[in-house]
């Protein structure tokens, strides 16, 4: 066998593998626009075709609790970005443009941090809302997630403060500049990308999050939209499914999130991976 | 750029500006995290049941909890079941996700845009949407894997309830979390095979080295940091599927035989109201993943210095 045709076989597999892969995602969104009527019948429609409908998003959102979850999403979401960022770019600067006592320990201790398991926490801290009465509230999950998504936040700012040389700050300092209006002037704009991609790091983390959600808002007025959707599979079990619009639902939760995540995904990669710079 | 040059020279001095920068996120970190954390502690060597709910004060037991936790055969089989799924469905991942970069290091740009653009958009979906089109696609009445698979000569998957078994329900739960997972494998693997440089395997060519030797000899040991990263990660999140699980289990069955760590603990905890339990259960698994993730952090830091 050639070099070419073994390439051209790869090739082919790639395609395939790839068909493969983004199936789920594509059953989902031509399960979304089949009218539910046929989804009920035992063959399987691979494409809309005549039966294309939106009728499907209207059931989805038709009880009304949708537009209470997407409130209570955007709010939370809001909350968490807002002050993520914030925190994480003071954190960010701190570790990146100081030597200090207790950095390397800080460093430590966020990606540790980074790593603990919402499972082993949860408990407590619906312990914890619950004796202050935080329970379905946007501000008791919003403490929980900011502190989840801080310590990747500030990792990540931070390959982007030390990706902009010092040098330039130091040029500035020698022109007259005092450091903080240096930094201000010469870094601060540079760092408008590592903003954005970890703005869109948090916004991910709490639109999707699932597992606290579950545990401190377990009222159903206080539904995020992971929970909302959550709603749509528990009435599975009891009644004839409306896959149609259980589909429809998926399709708002994700696609948001899909075009969010093209954003930012290479910078996501390489945080986790490495020390998220290129020096 | 080498460390030093890095700010060290701007601020010769001493000076309290970096503490002021750090306290906001060190703040945040103690309310979300460190109070919940030191209350789980106390209340794991506490009884700490339904009366204390309604204003009795706990007692302290000692090591009462988790002497329970070791005598009760629920629990080991929830810790076996969970670090086996963890285990398997962790090295499946890195499995496939190491055989799709290598696929994508040997292929044309078309070819390998669009299986990218494939992994992205399963990588993007969000755990509650892609937990619920998985059900979807296995649900025994108008799911399409029995049918396609009931088109196959021979086989009758007709109806067949793969969330109503354990091992099944295991089987799709798994075969979910590869499928989130597998597009970070392939993309931190393939980032790192773009690494290897063109001219050393040339090189090595040319002294001789046929393919599998390349493979074994240069690419394998420049791109193992890599592995191990992604694999002490996906040991990590594996044990963390709280969320797919109780889906799962929403749309088959409650029963105990479905339940992994993250769910075990919620129904010992905001169930059955028995925090004392649910602290210990919950330090079990703090301690298994701070154990495994310092090796990630080692790891981590090292690099870090590297390419720096």
């Amino acid at each position: 066998m050639s070099r070419r045709t073994g390439r051209t076989l790869l090739s082919l597999l790639a395609v395939v593998v790839a068909l493969v892969w983004v199936f789920p995602v594509y059953w989902m969104v031509n399960s979304s626009f089949v009218s539910n009527a046929v989804l009920q019948q035992f063959t399987p429609r691979f494409f809309p075709g005549e039966y294309f409908t939106f009728a499907n998003f209207q059931s989805a959102i038709a009880d009304g609790s949708f537009f209470g979850a997407l409130g209570m999403s955007v709010s939370i979401t809001l909350i968490v970005v807002a002050v993520c960022l914030g925190f994480a770019f003071l954190g960010a600067v701190a570790i990146s443009r100081f030597r200090f006592r207790g950095r390397t320990s800080f460093v430590l201790a966020l990606l540790l941090i980074q790593m603990l398991p919402a499972e082993g926490l949860f408990i407590a801290q619906y312990k914890m809302m619950s004796s202050v009465g935080l329970l379905n509230s946007i501000l008791g999950v919003s403490i929980i997630y900011v502190a989840a998504v801080i310590p990747f936040t500030v990792w990540m700012l931070r390959g982007f403060v030390a990706g902009v040389p010092a040098e330039l700050e130091e040029a500035a300092m020698v022109d007259g500049l005092s450091r903080f209006q240096a930094f201000m002037r010469i870094t601060f704009p540079l760092l408008a990308p590592g903003l954005v991609a970890s703005g869109v790091y948090a916004f991910l983390q709490a639109w999707n999050e699932f597992t606290v959600a579950v545990v401190l808002l377990p009222a159903e007025s206080a539904q995020t939209l992971p929970l909302w959707l959550r709603g749509f599979v528990q009435a599975s079990a009891t009644r004839e499914t409306d896959w149609g619009a259980v589909m429809a639902a998926s399709t708002i939760v994700a696609v948001p999130v899909i075009i969010f995540f093209l954003i930012v995904q290479g910078r996501m990669t390489s945080g986790l991976v490495g020390g998220a710079v290129k020096g | 750029m080498s460390a030093t040059s890095n700010g060290a020279r701007i601020a010769p001095r001493r000076t309290g500006v970096p503490y002021l920068l750090i306290v906001p996120a060190i703040l945040a970190l103690l309310l979300g995290l460190g109070y919940p954390l030191v209350w789980q502690f106390i209340t794991a060597f506490q009884e700490y049941g339904l009366a204390q709910q309604f204003g009795k004060a706990p007692d302290w037991v000692g090591f009462a909890n988790f002497g329970a936790l070791v005598s009760d055969g629920e629990f080991w089989a929830v810790l076996v079941r969970s670090l086996l799924f963890c285990v398997v469905t962790a090295f499946a991942t890195v499995l496939v996700g190491v055989l799709l970069a290598l696929l994508m290091n040997a292929i044309g740009r078309a070819a390998r845009l669009t299986l990218q653009i494939s992994l992205l958009l399963a990588w993007a979906t969000p755990v509650a949407a892609a937990t619920t089109i998985f059900i979807w696609l296995f649900d025994r009445r108008r799911g399409v894997v029995n049918y396609l698979l009931d088109l196959l000569p021979g086989v009758d998957m007709n109806r067949y309830d793969w969330l109503g078994h354990p091992l099944t329900f295991f089987f799709v739960a798994s075969i979910l979390i590869v499928w989130m997972s597998v597009p970070f494998v392939a993309f931190a693997v393939y980032a790192g095979l773009t690494q290897v440089s063109e001219e050393v395997l040339e090189a090595a060519q040319l002294d001789g080295a046929g393919g599998w030797q390349r493979y074994r000899l240069i690419i394998g040991p420049m791109i193992r940091p890599v592995l191990s990263i992604v694999l002490l990660l996906q040991l990590i999140w594996d044990l963390r599927v709280f969320a797919q699980i109780t889906l799962l289990k929403d749309a088959g069955s409650k029963s105990g035989d479905f339940d992994l760590l993250g769910t075990y603990i919620y129904k010992l905890g905001a169930s059955a109201n028995d925090f004392g339990m649910a602290s210990a259960v919950s330090i079990v698994v703090l301690i298994i993943t701070l154990a495994i993730s310092w090796v990630y952090v080692r790891d981590l830091l090292a690099q870090d210095k590297e390419t720096r």
